[in-house]
């Protein structure tokens, strides 16, 4: 006696309909991810926000190529970006970077489109957030930063981890060599373990007060930080692009680090 | 005579017991490619003034098995751009008939525009991309070259993973290991594409596939080479390797340990 489509019948042979025996669970051997390395820094000043990339993408050992850029204009007008007021650098996984910025930027034209304002910094920040948390059970793998102007004209920093947790910062340093920037970063620019001199006895000196830089300092400080990066780690190097974030507008420069 | 269709074919269960069902698996994940199996190896390509040259073997080995000596890697579409496809054949195939139909449909299109070399690698790499977040890769790693929007030559790399990037020469597989370095001794960073000369790439590609043809053993002494150029797509799809050079191999005896 067998089974057909569920229902019993009296053919007197029998035929193998159901399926009865399990198979146990296979694993994916398949990952989706794969790290393009690189770093990527940014610094706010009280009118100006900057944010850094170099510009080396690789794959394990290999050079993947020396030009492709990690910071991008948001909300621009057309493809060159110009006309944009916000600007996003991620690190990471470079495809999923490519969608989120792809995502975030729709975001931003469509809130022009709807709204008939430009998005300000804070409300991008938050959308953002959003985006990667949508995607917390297979995550965007990338490590955001955030720059603009906000509604006081003072440079705005946000930095992410990649499934939406973020902060405003004054500084943030990103990517394969965060470790290595972002202690100098808290030197340079949050005055981190400076002191002003006999201003006490022994650990009662008095800590030095971290203040907004000028933008020409802090250029400087994001060029050190690259150079040095560079000689340290082997997924950093070949450029270095730097997008300036003021009143004016986003201004790019381009300087170039060592290819070896 | 069994009258349940279904039942045709079917052994029966009196004579060869139960049918074991269990490999055919209905309970635990669905499979997709979790492994490419008929694959391509390399393809490299580099751009010069006017153009892009491409170049790929015409094998499709079955792991170590040189499986098929007759197949084509690089595709034409439409008469403005070649893709060159490595890694598994059967999903070049289908990437392959998805180019097909969205030709037909532009070309029947009332729009009149045509789909450049970019245009396609943007759509490719999407593909590409969206597959791999259904963890159900197309397992091809793909050069796109023909112009852009400026008509200006255009290069650029998509993987399985939806990874993108551009490089003046790329290449993929064994190549980026071993062509790359050749082409960037011929072609240093300093020099512009405007000094390279149409038949200067032609010969490196070809001196590459040679080098490849030496040292990459899933790989074949039967080439395509194309050439795309403003006047169009010059495709040699029965290339040879020429001028081969064994002399060496008759000095080697035994496995390299060996000494007489």
């Amino acid at each position: 006696m067998t089974t057909f489509m569920g229902q019993p019948h009296s053919e007197a042979i029998g035929y193998s309909f159901t399926q009865t025996a399990s198979v146990p669970i296979k694993e994916h051997s398949f990952y989706p991810y794969t790290d393009n390395g690189g770093s990527t820094l940014g610094i706010t000043g009280s009118d100006f926000a900057i944010l850094a990339g170099d510009t080396r993408s690789v794959a394990g050992y290999n050079i993947n190529s020396r030009y492709v850029p990690k910071v991008f204009k948001i909300g621009g007008d057309d493809e060159t970006g110009d006309g944009a007021h916000i600007l996003l650098s991620v690190v990471g996984f470079a495809a999923d970077g490519q969608a989120l910025k792809e995502r975030l930027d729709a975001v931003v034209k469509m809130y022009k489109y709807q709204h008939g304002k430009s998005m300000s910094v804070g409300a991008c920040a938050q959308r953002l957030s959003t985006i990667l948390y949508q995607k917390r059970f297979f995550p965007y793998y990338v490590h955001a930063i955030l720059a603009g102007l906000d509604e006081d004209g003072k440079g705005a920093l946000y930095s992410y981890d990649p499934v939406g947790s973020y902060e405003r910062e004054q500084c943030r340093a990103a990517g394969s060599a965060a470790s290595l920037i972002m202690p100098f970063l808290d030197n340079q620019v949050n005055f981190k373990n400076q002191y002003i001199p006999g201003s006490g006895e022994g650990h009662a000196l008095e800590p030095k007060r971290a203040e907004p830089l000028p933008r020409d300092t802090v250029e400087r400080l994001v060029r050190d930080a690259f150079t040095s990066a560079v000689e340290r780690h082997i997924e950093v190097g070949d450029g270095l692009q730097m997008m300036v974030i003021t009143s004016a507008g986003i201004e790019e420069i381009y300087y170039p680090l060592k290819k070896d | 005579m069994n009258h349940f269709p279904e039942a045709w074919g079917r052994p029966r269960d009196d004579i060869y017991g139960p049918y074991n069902p269990s490999y055919l698996q209905t309970t635990g994940p669905k499979a997709y490619t979790q492994s490419p199996a008929v694959t391509g190896t390399s393809v490299v390509a580099v751009k010069f003034n006017g153009g892009v040259a491409i170049a790929a073997d015409n094998l499709a080995s079955y792991g170590s098995l040189s499986r098929f000596t007759d197949v084509k890697r690089l595709r034409k579409f439409g008469d403005t751009a070649v893709i060159g496809f490595s890694g598994d054949v059967s999903d070049m195939q289908y990437i392959d008939r998805l180019l097909d139909s969205i030709d037909i449909r532009e070309n029947y299109s009332a729009h009149g525009n045509t789909l450049n070399a970019k245009n396609l690698h943007t759509y490719l790499s999407k593909v590409l991309y969206k597959r791999r977040s259904e963890f159900n890769p197309l397992w091809n790693h793909i050069l796109v070259a023909g112009f852009d929007d400026n008509k200006k030559p255009f290069l650029s790399s998509a993987d399985l993973l939806g990874t993108t990037f551009s490089a003046p020469h790329l290449a993929t597989g064994f190549g980026a290991h071993l062509a790359i370095p050749i082409l960037r001794r011929l072609f240093p960073e300093e020099r512009p594409v405007e000094e390279i000369s149409k038949d200067e790439a032609v010969t490196a590609l070809r001196e590459c596939i040679k080098v490849l043809w030496y040292r990459d053993a899933r790989s074949l002494d039967k080439y395509s080479l194309a050439v795309i150029t403003a006047q169009g797509i010059d495709i040699q799809e029965d290339q040879q390797v020429e001028a081969q050079s064994w002399a060496f191999a008759e000095t080697i005896k035994g496995y390299g340990a060996q000494v007489n």
